[in-house]
C-alpha cells in the first residue's frame, strides 16, 4: 500500500481511530475527501478503526452511497422513486444516457459526469428530480436535464 | 423451569433456552439449517418455524425464539409443511443444486432436508447465477453457486476462530460470502486455516481440496465440541 494513502486515511479518520462503531461515518468521511474506496483505503480503514476487512467489505457493499470505483467531476443522482417515476424519471434518465452515452453507474468517457440512480431524495413535491452534486433540481423535463448538463460542461 | 406444549407433549425448558432446544431436549425434531449447535442462532433460513397456537397461530423462528411459560407449539402442521417446502424450493433455486456433480453428494443437509420435507421437484426456474470458483486456499475450496448464505461459515470465523475472515458482500439475491476485502481467499490475511468454516458448511460449497465426493464427510458438531470445551471465565 502507497504509504500516502495510509497516513492520508490516518489523518482524516483522527476522531475515529480505535472506535469499530464509527465505521460507516468513518466511511462517510474518506468517501466525500477521496471521492471513493479503493482497496487500499478500505484496508487502510479497517486498521485505524481496528475493525476487521471482512466487515468494511460488508458496509461497502451493502451501503449503494459507498463507491469503489472513481466518478467523474459531478455526481448525477437522478430520483428513480415511484413520485419520481410516475411524473416522467424515466424519460429524464432516457435523456440523461442519451447525452452522456452511458448506463446507469456508468461515467462518461469525457470523465466529468457519472450517472446515479436512487430512491427518493425527499423532494417528492418536485418530481422528477435530479441532484448533481449538491445541487437539487426539480421538476425535469428531459430537455431541461439536457439543457443542465450541457450548462455544466461549459462550466 | 418453564412448561410449554409442544405438538400436544408438556415440556420443560430453563428460562433463556429457546423453543428449538426445548424441543430437542424431549426428542421432537424441527428441521434447520442456519441453526448450528455452539453458534448464535441467527434465523435466517426460516426452515425452523413452527406455530404458535395461542399467539393466534404466529410463525416464529424456533432456533431465535425463547420458549415462554404457557405457549401451545405446532412443529408439523400442514401449512408449515407447505411452508418448509417452498422455502427449500426457493434456497435450491437461487443458486446452482445440482447433486449428482456435487461434492456434498450424499452428505449434505440440503439435499436431507429436501428429502426429509419430500421435495421431489422445484416449481421456480434456477436463477443459474455463473459465480466464479475459488480454489486460490491451499487446503479448502469455496463454490459460491453451492452456497445457500446461511452464514454458519460467518460464524464459526468470526465467533469461536476468531478470526473474522468471511463476511457478507453485497445485499439481496447477490449477497455473497467473501474473505476480507472480496479478494481470493488463499491471499487472505485474517485467514488462519484452521478450516472451521468447512466443518460448519451444510453443503458442498466449502470443501477440502483433494477430498473425493464419498470422503467428504464434514463433521459440523466440532463447533460445539470446541465450545464446550473452552474453559468458562
Amino acid at each position: 500500500m502507497p504509504a500516502g494513502i495510509e497516513a492520508r486515511v490516518a489523518e482524516l479518520l483522527q476522531p475515529y481511530a480505535g472506535r469499530p462503531s464509527e465505521l460507516i461515518q468513518a466511511l462517510h468521511r474518506v468517501q466525500g475527501v477521496l471521492g471513493h474506496l479503493p482497496l487500499e483505503v478500505q484496508k487502510a480503514v479497517a486498521r485505524v478503526l481496528g475493525v476487521p476487512p471482512s466487515q468494511v467489505h460488508e458496509v461497502v457493499t451493502f451501503y449503494h452511497f459507498f463507491r469503489t470505483q472513481p466518478v467523474g467531476k459531478h455526481v448525477i443522482r437522478l430520483c428513480l422513486g415511484t413520485a419520481c417515476y410516475v411524473r416522467g424519471a424515466g424519460r429524464v434518465l432516457d435523456a440523461l444516457r442519451e447525452e452522456l452515452g452511458v448506463d446507469l453507474g456508468g461515467t462518461s468517457a469525457d470523465g466529468l459526469f457519472t450517472l446515479e440512480g436512487v430512491r427518493c431524495l425527499g423532494a417528492c413535491g418536485l418530481a422528477p428530480v435530479m441532484m448533481v452534486d449538491e445541487e437539487v433540481y426539480g421538476r425535469l423535463t428531459p430537455g431541461r436535464a439536457r439543457d443542465i448538463l450541457r450548462g455544466l460542461r461549459r462550466g | 423451569m418453564i412448561t410449554l406444549e409442544i405438538d400436544g407433549r408438556t415440556v420443560q425448558a430453563r428460562p433463556g433456552q429457546t423453543i428449538l432446544e426445548a424441543a430437542r431436549a424431549a426428542g421432537i425434531r424441527i428441521p434447520t439449517l442456519c441453526y448450528l449447535e455452539g453458534l448464535s442462532p441467527r434465523g435466517s433460513c426460516r426452515l425452523c418455524l413452527v406455530e404458535v397456537a395461542n399467539w393466534n397461530g404466529k410463525l416464529v423462528p424456533a432456533c431465535a425464539t425463547p420458549a415462554e411459560e404457557g405457549m401451545r407449539v405446532v412443529t408439523g402442521s400442514q401449512r408449515l409443511k407447505e411452508l418448509r417446502r417452498m422455502v427449500l424450493e426457493l434456497l435450491f433455486a437461487e443458486r446452482n443444486h445440482i447433486c449428482s456433480i456435487c461434492v456434498s453428494n450424499g452428505h449434505c443437509e440440503l439435499q436431507d432436508l429436501a428429502c426429509e420435507l419430500g421435495m421431489d421437484a422445484v416449481r421456480f426456474p434456477y436463477r443459474f447465477p455463473g459465480l466464479s470458483l475459488d480454489a486460490s486456499h491451499e487446503k479448502f475450496v469455496y463454490d459460491p453457486n453451492r452456497c445457500v448464505l446461511c452464514g454458519r461459515c460467518v460464524r464459526a470465523c468470526s465467533e469461536v476462530e476468531g478470526a473474522m475472515t468471511w463476511g457478507f458482500a453485497g445485499r439481496g439475491v447477490n449477497t455473497l460470502v467473501e474473505p476480507d476485502l472480496g479478494g481470493p481467499w488463499g491471499e487472505s490475511e485474517t485467514c488462519t486455516g484452521c478450516g472451521k468454516c468447512v466443518q460448519a458448511c451444510p453443503v458442498g460449497a466449502l470443501a477440502e481440496r483433494g477430498v473425493a465426493t464419498a470422503e467428504q464427510e464434514k463433521r459440523p458438531q466440532v463447533l460445539a465440541e470446541v465450545t464446550e470445551r473452552r474453559p468458562r471465565v
